[in-house]
């Protein structure tokens, strides 16, 4: 009869945590961002069928970088506590706090229980207020933790790199064309610090917009929108390169 | 909904039980829905009585409701249980939407509801019956259609109009003589409102425009570009427009006679 090896509390939670996290950054990443009127989604997806973002309730989107199976599987628990929410009692009583609550736990209990893989997502909940300020983004890690986070977020493989690029940038009010441009060139950057063209057709881009006259304010951007925003962000920074490049230099002084 | 019946039924309307009751229980029933059809879309309207009995309930109800996008529904019968419904079937349609990422055919929303009213066959032997008006925009085959049920959930298409309520009949009859096949939008929400006059004109559960109180009928339109209820301020130029003109003939505009 052989003994099993102690493995310490500590080690074993690494490990875990280490699983998921390589299980993470093999996908693409996503980014978040808030814009004047909303709250924008982009990433990267070669697909057409299966999506990195959806709608979840009248303001609230979710995103999710890792394997789809495990998020989808989340995002389905998703709407249906949403739903099941704003059918018990009423719409507003779906809030993207709530929702944040629910997937840390189920994330949690899944992370420590030892019978179980760690799931190799990474969530962002987000859900747009009447107003900027009423805006809220919450990112939940692979081990159930919740992250308040404001202006910009990103998720996945080169999250780190993409979000520091992106907290530089990011300001407050910009215009959707000025948004999408901002992240479409976060997620050009190579880790080893390179830039790659990401086409318009490999991008998946949704957003809550706070103006849609509907309740349910997600929408999915695609087609023809999308490549007017593309264009309109290219021309608006075109003009503004020189403005830019002399406040630069100014700022490095 | 099958998570619900699974993880929740208490809040299910078919899975409740009722306690044994002697003779009919008093509720507000809603009455009048008519529905028209016209190239590129169907108008779906009601009016705003509710009544109990012989007592008017309430002046002011709202019986018709945006389903989804594409597709509405107007209730007659017990207006507590068709509002439910309502809400359940609106629910349903939504859910499908995120969880599959795609619209339930127009076909599908209507046979779903047909199961819904099934479910409610016990309340409705015990005269709490709901019987809707189903009208939506087939996005497929780019026309608007309508869907009418009876109170066992059976379900059939109508063709160019429709109605359902204590006062169908008599709207039945008016749009009858009215409607042609190329309506425009204007003319067949006219053609709606003319009919809920002619029901709420023979049909003491049906309420006919109220100026003093500035209470019209409900008219939505369904066309390709979606849902769309009329406001107040459109919804009150066309019964005002019909009221004038009634004010020299009582009964409305005359049909043919060869």
């Amino acid at each position: 009869m052989s003994t099993p090896f102690y493995v310490s509390p500590q080690q074993a939670m690494a490990d875990r945590a280490e699983y998921a996290r390589k299980g993470i950054a093999r996908g693409r990443s996503l980014v978040v961002l808030q814009y004047a009127d909303g709250i924008v989604f982009v990433g990267e997806n070669p697909s057409r069928a299966l999506h990195k973002f959806s709608e979840i309730y009248d303001r609230i989107g979710f995103a999710a970088a890792g394997k789809y199976n495990e998020y989808e599987n989340l995002r389905i628990g998703g709407v249906r506590y949403a739903d099941l929410r704003g059918y018990t009692y009423d719409r507003d009583d779906v809030t993207a706090r709530g929702l944040a609550n629910v997937y840390a736990q189920t994330l949690g209990t899944i992370f420590s229980s030892a019978g179980e893989k760690p799931y190799e997502v990474e969530l962002v909940v987000a859900e747009v207020g009447e107003t900027p300020d009423g805006d809220q983004i919450y990112r939940l890690p692979h081990d159930g933790s919740i992250v308040d986070e404001h202006g910009s977020v990103a998720v996945g493989g080169n999250a780190e790199q993409i979000s520091s690029y992106l907290d530089q940038r990011h300001q407050d009010g910009m215009t959707l064309a000025e948004a999408l441009k901002l992240a479409v060139q976060a997620l050009s950057r190579e880790p080893n610090g390179g830039e790659r063209e990401i086409p318009a057709e490999r991008l998946e881009v949704a957003v809550l917009d706070r103006t849609r006259p509907q309740q349910r304010k997600f929408k999915r951007i695609v087609g023809r929108q999308l490549a007017r925003l593309l264009e309109a962000g290219g021309a608006a920074t075109e003009a503004e390169s020189s403005d830019e490049n002399s406040e630069d230099s100014s700022d490095e002084e | 909904m099958d998570f619900l019946s699974v993880h929740q039924p208490e809040i299910l309307p078919g899975n409740r039980q009722l306690p044994p009751t002697q003779g009919v229980i008093e509720a507000p029933h809603g009455t009048t829905i008519v529905a028209v059809t016209f190239p590129g879309g169907v108008v779906l309207a009601g009016d705003r009585r509710a009544t109990m009995g012989n007592v008017i309930a309430q002046r002011d109800i709202e019986k018709v409701f945006p389903a989804d996008e594409y597709s509405a529904v107007g209730i007659a019968g017990t207006a507590g249980l068709a509002v439910e419904m309502v809400k359940l079937f609106q629910l349903e349609l939504e859910h499908f939407e995120k969880v599959e990422g795609a619209q339930l055919s127009l076909e599908g929303k209507a046979n779903r509801l047909s199961t819904m009213i099934r479910s409610n066959l016990g309340m409705a032997m015990q005269g709490l019956a709901v019987v809707p008006l189903f009208a939506g925009f087939d996005v497929d085959r780019d026309r608007g259609r309508i869907f009418s049920y009876d109170v066992t959930g059976g379900r059939s298409e109508e063709q160019g109009y429709a109605a359902t309520g204590s006062g169908s009949i008599f709207a039945r009859g008016a749009m009858k003589k009215l409607f042609r096949d190329d309506l425009s939008e204007a003319e067949a929400t006219t053609l709606v409102v003319q009919a809920l006059y002619d029901a709420a004109d023979d049909d003491s559960a049906t309420g006919g425009p109220d100026v003093a109180r500035r209470i019209y009928p409900i008219v939505t339109v369904i066309t390709d570009d979606g849902f769309r209820r009329l406001t107040e301020d459109e919804s009150s130029e066309i019964a005002r427009s019909i009221l004038a003109r009634r004010l020299e003939q009582p009964d409305g505009p005359r049909a043919a006679l060869l």
